[in-house]
């Protein structure tokens, strides 16, 4: 077979536009395609709010976002990726500047920082607190320009195309009109985001299906650290709606039902009416929400219909302040929660937000797979550890998206030509499609079982979890694996056939759900945001270590540890507030 | 007992069908639900067959622009009380093709959205080393309003122009050209317009302001389509006038 590409990238986000934008740079000559289920400006990227960190003031230093970064990760980042990330952070924030970007900017035209959750400096570069919009416009607009660069929009990517170890490209569904199509290529960059579906109350956008970790998986690339799920503290209740950390970067406090600032109890510093860096409402997210949960079982919270809350209180910021560096903030409270917070409380309370697990990657976004790199949210390079820091997900996009596609680039100016292998799996999958999508015995609804997913993941996979309940939600996850068998499709049609997407969808997070339960049932310690009550402490000496979830020749979910690499910070405890 | 509201529903399924029909559902009517939860309760629990786009559900991605009872909307962002008792009548956005149910064809857009170059054009790039361009607050106002575009498509089809010239380039790319003409670190506003100088790009508007004011972002595409034929009057007036070298 002869490749068609050189660089096959899905995903149009940050990161893979990044690597798309990376390996035209490269070399004009090579042929890459970006392919996405949406449009890339549709994109989830579209939805960061509060910015994205980079040393770039004076008197902050590398070493300083380095360390913020590897005590946020409870010492699980490797230390040598966080090197590399904090030094090439800024570089990347600084061309994303060259090509249009609106930061947001000191009166003499200097970009302007921001203070973060678990940052020690001011150091977040924002554009309002709609940054994650500009950035991907800024890189969407900008990737027009390379006539090297095809995209594949509204295409769904089924399965990747992988011959003795080595991949060779994707079969992909085209949405309008149905055609399954093989695009072969000589390698491929998996950037298409995370997993927030698979929980019930989630920011993540609907797209965030965990496509690329389930693609990878199953074609044999291990995931890695998949029991780390992020819970962001403020989300609005009912919608999940994300107000960014920047609301309490900016001054915010959270307030129990009482009005008081809970978090000072709870060994994140005291209070103080200005913002004080890496403390009270700046401390890390993972021990924020924990508190939350706290305050839940003292009964110090407001009971709502959408489940207990607390307030986040931005009225003494003023309206002005919150115009100019909020006004998102502003327009989300008042759309969909229908609240001033200029002169009302807003109600808020833990949500699904980020996975700091993936695919397995070294610091060049390459996974085991000869030819498969994986950068953004659906990797796991590792900087983020077992928390990751609100900031560093928007630049880890640009850092390790170019990175891997500078990588694959290199690789696919040397790579053979597909062997003739791809064809049988071609064949396959088209076939497997077909019977999907024109099966009329199914049994099994796509959106009952999502749900009931949901709800497991809940119960079994959320802020503080037990060895008991884990293993209850396996099996449960385990039978609706089963179920999901016989998902009953009523539309055969192949005309922008949603229904169909869902259902891939639905068995794509079912895998992923799999992975984060079977990581977090063999990880028997308490390390960020991954909190055993049966195993309540961090333990060193045997889980200094990443997991690695493998699938076995009987499709299961294998769990193997590997260390973390450190290089100049010893692990220690965390220390906030003091 | 929840009360139900009528969501009148276009169908379209062109292996089916060679006219959209409408389809009637009641679904549960409660004070925080967008049009888009009513759409979303059809697919989950009425009829799966349903076909439209949506994603982030936070007025940011433009994935889910339809007409509501006449209007182009964002669905995620209109309120089912909005409508009083309904019903509320749900329609693909108006002046696209239409591919599906509520699934339109905007291909033509994002052909002609690089045609306006919308990104930075400079004649010497600088190096990352040099660190970045300075841009005060007063000159990122300037272009603000205009880089808040989310390419929803509800300007295109509340467009009057663009519904009878698909050749019109249309108010959201117009606005982007102008979003960086208006940078103060690009230099490619005369590229541009002799891009937009042509009949189909400026001059097509009649100016009719439909589009600013079906935008969901505050952006104003007819303000920069004006101010950009300002620029286009006096650039004829000037070549008509100078030598090349001068203008």
């Amino acid at each position: 077979m002869t490749a068609a590409f050189d660089v096959l990238i899905v995903g149009g986000g940050a990161a893979g536009l990044r690597a798309a934008i990376a390996v035209a740079e490269t070399d004009p000559a090579l042929r890459v395609a970006v392919v996405s289920k949406v449009y890339p400006m549709r994109s989830h990227t579209v939805s960061a709010e509060g910015g994205a960190a980079g040393v770039i003031a004076s008197g902050d230093t590398l070493d300083e976002h380095a360390h913020d970064t590897v005590s946020g990760s409870d010492w699980l980042a490797d230390q040598d990726a966080v090197e590399v990330f904090v030094q090439e952070a800024p570089r990347e924030l600084i061309r994303l500047e060259h090509w249009g970007c609106p930061w947001s900017r000191e009166p003499d035209g200097h970009v302007a920082v921001r203070a973060f959750g678990g940052m020690k400096k001011m150091r977040t570069w924002f554009a309002a607190d709609k940054t994650g919009f500009h950035m991907l416009h800024s890189l969407f607009q900008t990737s027009l320009k390379y006539d090297s660069v095809t995209r594949f929009d509204e295409s769904f990517v089924t399965r990747l195309l992988v011959d003795d170890g080595r991949v060779q490209g994707v079969v992909a569904v085209e949405l309008a009109s149905g055609r399954v199509e093989a695009i072969i290529a000589r390698t491929v960059v998996l950037a298409n985001g995370g997993c927030g579906r698979v929980f019930p109350f989630t920011t993540n956008a609907n797209i965030n299906t965990g496509d690329g970790m389930a693609l990878a998986w199953r074609a044999g690339a291990p995931l890695k650290d998949m029991e780390f799920v992020q819970y962001h503290p403020t989300g609005l209740p009912f919608t999940g709606i994300l107000i960014t950390e920047a609301a309490r970067a900016e001054g915010g406090w959270l307030l129990n039902k009482d009005g008081y600032r809970y978090l000072q109890d709870y060994d994140l510093g005291t209070p103080s009416p200005t913002p004080v860096l890496r403390s009270m409402e700046l401390g890390p997210r993972d021990r924020l929400s924990q508190a939350f949960v706290h305050e839940v079982e003292k009964g110090r919270v407001v009971d709502t219909p959408y489940g207990p809350v607390v307030n986040l209180d931005l009225r003494h910021l003023g309206a002005k302040l919150i115009d100019s560096k909020l006004p998102f903030v502003r327009e989300l409270c008042l759309k969909y929660q229908n609240i001033d917070p200029v002169t009302e409380l807003v109600p808020v309370r833990p949500v699904v937000h980020y996975m700091m697990g993936g695919i397995h990657t070294d610091i060049d976004g390459a996974t085991p797979i000869t030819g498969l790199y994986a950068a953004g949210e659906v990797a796991c390079v590792s900087i983020n550890g077992a928390n990751r820091l609100g900031s560093n997900s928007l630049p880890e996009c640009l850092v390790f998206g170019a990175r891997a596609g500078r990588a694959a680039a290199e690789r696919a100016r040397n790579a053979p030509e597909p062997g003739a292998a791809a064809s049988a799996q071609v064949r396959d999958e088209e076939a497997r499609l077909r019977q999907l999508l024109d099966r009329t015995d199914g049994t099994e609804e796509i959106a009952g079982l999502r749900v009931r997913m949901q709800e497991t993941m809940e119960d079994a996979a959320g802020i503080y979890r037990t060895g008991a309940e884990l293993a209850k939600g396996a099996d449960t996850l385990r039978e609706l694996q089963d179920r999901a068998r016989s998902l009953a499709l009523e539309d055969h049609s192949r005309t922008f056939n949603t229904q169909l997407i869902t259902a891939l969808e639905l068995t794509n997070m079912l895998d992923v759900a799999e992975a984060i339960i079977a990581s977090a049932l063999q990880r028997t310690e308490s390390r960020g945001a991954h909190q055993r009550t049966d195993f309540a402490a961090r333990d060193d000496k045997q889980f200094l270590a990443h997991s690695l979830v493998h699938r076995d020749d009987d499709g299961q979910h294998q769990v193997e540890l590997v260390p973390v690499r450190l290089t100049r910070w010893p692990p220690a405890e965390r220390v906030y507030g003091r | 007992m929840t009360d139900t509201i009528a969501l009148q529903v276009t169908r379209y399924r062109p292996d089916r069908e060679t006219e959209p029909t409408v389809e009637e559902f009641a679904v549960p009517l409660h004070n925080d639900w967008a049009v888009l939860d009513g759409l979303n309760h059809i697919k989950d629990n009425m009829d799966g067959t349903l076909s439209y786009r949506w994603s982030c559900r936070m007025g940011i991605c433009g994935s889910c622009g339809m007409m509501v009872n006449g209007e182009p909307k964002l669905t995620c962002a209109s309120f089912l009380t909005d409508y009083g008792r309904g019903p509320v009548r749900v329609e693909p956005l108006a002046g696209f093709p239409v591919i599906r149910d509520l699934v339109v064809d905007i291909s033509d857009f994002l052909r002609k959205l690089p045609k306006v170059k919308p990104w930075i054009v400079r004649e010497d790039e600088e190096p990352v080393g040099a660190g970045e361009y300075l841009q005060t607050p007063a000159q990122m106002d300037a272009y603000r309003q205009f880089s808040m575009c989310i390419n929803c498509m509800l300007c295109y089809s509340a467009c009057p122009v663009y519904a009878l010239d698909p050749d019109f380039v249309g108010p959201a790319a117009i606005a982007l050209a102008q979003r960086y003409n208006l940078d103060s670190r690009d230099q490619g506003a005369e590229v541009r317009l002799d891009l937009l100088i042509h009949p189909e790009g400026i001059w097509g508007c009649t100016f009719v302001g439909e589009c600013t004011r079906a935008c969901p972002k505050g952006v104003d595409p007819a303000g920069a389509i004006q101010r950009y034929k300002l620029t286009a009057a006096l650039h004829s007036v000037k070549s008509l006038l100078l030598p090349r070298g001068a203008r």
